[in-house]
């Protein structure tokens, strides 16, 4: 080894990082090479001093009770469900208010986001119900002209198919949910085919069955988390129409088939596809 | 969330419900927030609090102002804790330190590009720097405030990787991941670091004598 190449590897041999043979390598030199020896012993003076001499800034305790009450903050903030961005104040604005937060401020916003989070509450829960039928009916009337619409323009299937496995990897390649999809021949429910359409303001799955000389179409949707649950049955113009959801999906069946029967196709459907 | 209301719903009409089951299902949802939290927190807290040290440390050295190093550690442990759960590591200690200094880097672009963009003049200008001994600087050492006004005066990058060296102790590998250099990197701008520094201090103690 050169005085060059000792000297290049001189800071990582002095912080023990260079494998045991170029380390070797070098102890070698620096008994061989005075000049080399001497700038070694330099370095090894300013890295204690730098060690020794650096002052070391300890965090002051009020820091820590400042990181714990923010956190507490954004825990607090979170738990309101309010957006995450907001919570999490960008470093301009934590920049500008600089004081550190103090418990009892933390306190206050604690009861402020409280307040915040019921008042949500109650809007959430509270308008969806006032205006259900409403928004039902309204849902009804577009899941009838659905349904008659597919039968009348000759417009039934987008993938006609009887095997489950054909009508489902169609209509997951076209939506950005993959919808259950099952063949009930075997109950009285042969799978005809499925279709995309245009429901409640997104893009739905809608599966064809047969039952006899009638049609149902069932339409399948992701559900959102805050809708009503439980199974409906609307009867409207001589259609019958049956909701109901399970945790990820909304299902609407509609149909001129009788009520008894579309019961029958729920619970087959429900019984053929997987559970949630 | 959904299991709960299906059972809520069960019986349910179309007409309106009841106030005060309302205010039951409010009160469920509340209690379910509030358990989830603190676990997350509590063990955010113990992981993280450890380095509180050593964070506000670098932030210091890298923003040279107590106020502004005090403003990042508060706003990168919120972005440690944002991001907690996708940290699977076993070294909290370099992935919060990661942060720190991202966040302090976001700030001294922001507010002190001159810092960051001005070209450092690596050149040795102390002249008969050769001539103090290594015995002259230990000596000098004693003088910590004369250490600090050195290291101050060297850009953000060569204060940060004599922090993460000779104050936490940190290994190149981790230095390498803290300042997202390539490991072989750290030993050349260590060396850099160190022949500055050492200038800096040649400056000092000449100007003293």
């Amino acid at each position: 080894m050169n005085c060059e190449e000792a000297t290049k590897l001189m800071d990582g041999y002095l912080d023990g990082e260079l494998d045991p043979i170029t380390s070797q390598k070098i102890e070698q030199h620096l008994r061989e090479c005075r000049k080399c020896e001497q700038a070694y012993e330099a370095h090894t003076a300013l890295a204690h001093a730098i060690s020794r001499g650096a002052p070391y800034h300890k965090a002051p305790a009020e820091l820590r009770q400042r990181v714990q009450s923010s956190l507490r903050d954004a825990v607090g903030v979170r738990a309101s469900r309010s957006a995450a961005r907001e919570n999490h104040a960008s470093l301009t604005s934590r920049w500008a208010r600089r004081r550190p937060v103090l418990p009892e401020i933390s306190w206050n916003w604690l009861a402020l986001a409280a307040a915040i989070i019921l008042g949500a509450l109650i809007t959430a829960v509270f308008l969806p119900r006032m205006r259900a039928p409403n928004a039902d009916q309204f849902l009804a009337t577009q899941l009838i002209a659905s349904h008659v619409r597919s039968l009348m323009a000759d417009h039934l299937t987008d993938v006609p198919s009887s095997d489950q496995h054909t009508v489902k990897p169609w209509l997951d390649a076209k939506l950005d949910f993959a919808a259950p999809v099952a063949d009930l021949s075997n109950q009285g429910f042969p799978l005809i085919g499925g279709r995309l359409d245009y429901l409640d303001n997104r893009p739905v799955a809608a599966l064809v069955y047969g039952r006899r000389k009638h049609f149902i179409n069932l339409f399948v949707w992701p559900a959102a988390s805050d809708e009503a649950k439980a199974p409906k049955t609307i009867t409207r113009e001589g259609y019958q129409l049956l909701h109901w959801a399970d945790l990820d999906f909304n299902y609407w069946a509609v149909s001129d088939v009788n009520a008894n029967d579309l019961q029958l196709f729920k619970q087959q459907f429900e019984t053929r596809t997987p559970h949630h | 969330m959904a299991l709960l209301l299906k059972a809520e719903d069960a019986s349910e009409t179309e007409e309106f419900e009841s106030t005060p089951k309302i205010v039951k299902f409010v009160v469920v949802k509340k209690r379910e927030g509030d358990h989830a939290q603190p676990a997350e927190l509590t063990s955010f807290e113990e992981a993280m609090l450890p380095h509180l040290d050593a964070a506000h440390n670098l932030a210091r050295w890298l923003l040279r102002n107590e106020q502004d190093a005090q403003d990042v550690v508060q706003e990168a442990y919120l972005r440690a804790f944002k991001s907690f759960a996708g940290f699977h590591g076993s070294n909290g200690r370099a992935w919060l330190l990661t942060i720190v200094r991202n966040t302090s880097y976001t700030l001294l672009k922001k507010n002190r590009a001159v810092d960051l963009t001005t070209t450092f003049d690596e050149e040795i200008h102390a002249a008969g720097y050769e001539s103090v001994s290594p015995a002259t600087i230990l000596e000098h050492s004693e003088n910590t405030e004369r250490i600090r006004e050195a290291m101050n005066e060297l850009p953000a990058e060569f204060r940060e990787i004599l922090a993460l060296r000779h104050q936490e102790g940190l290994s190149y590998k981790e230095i390498a991941e803290i300042a997202q250099i390539p490991p072989g990197t750290v030993m050349s701008r260590l060396a850099r670091a160190r022949a500055k520094l050492r200038e800096c201090l040649v400056v000092r103690i000449g100007k003293e004598k």
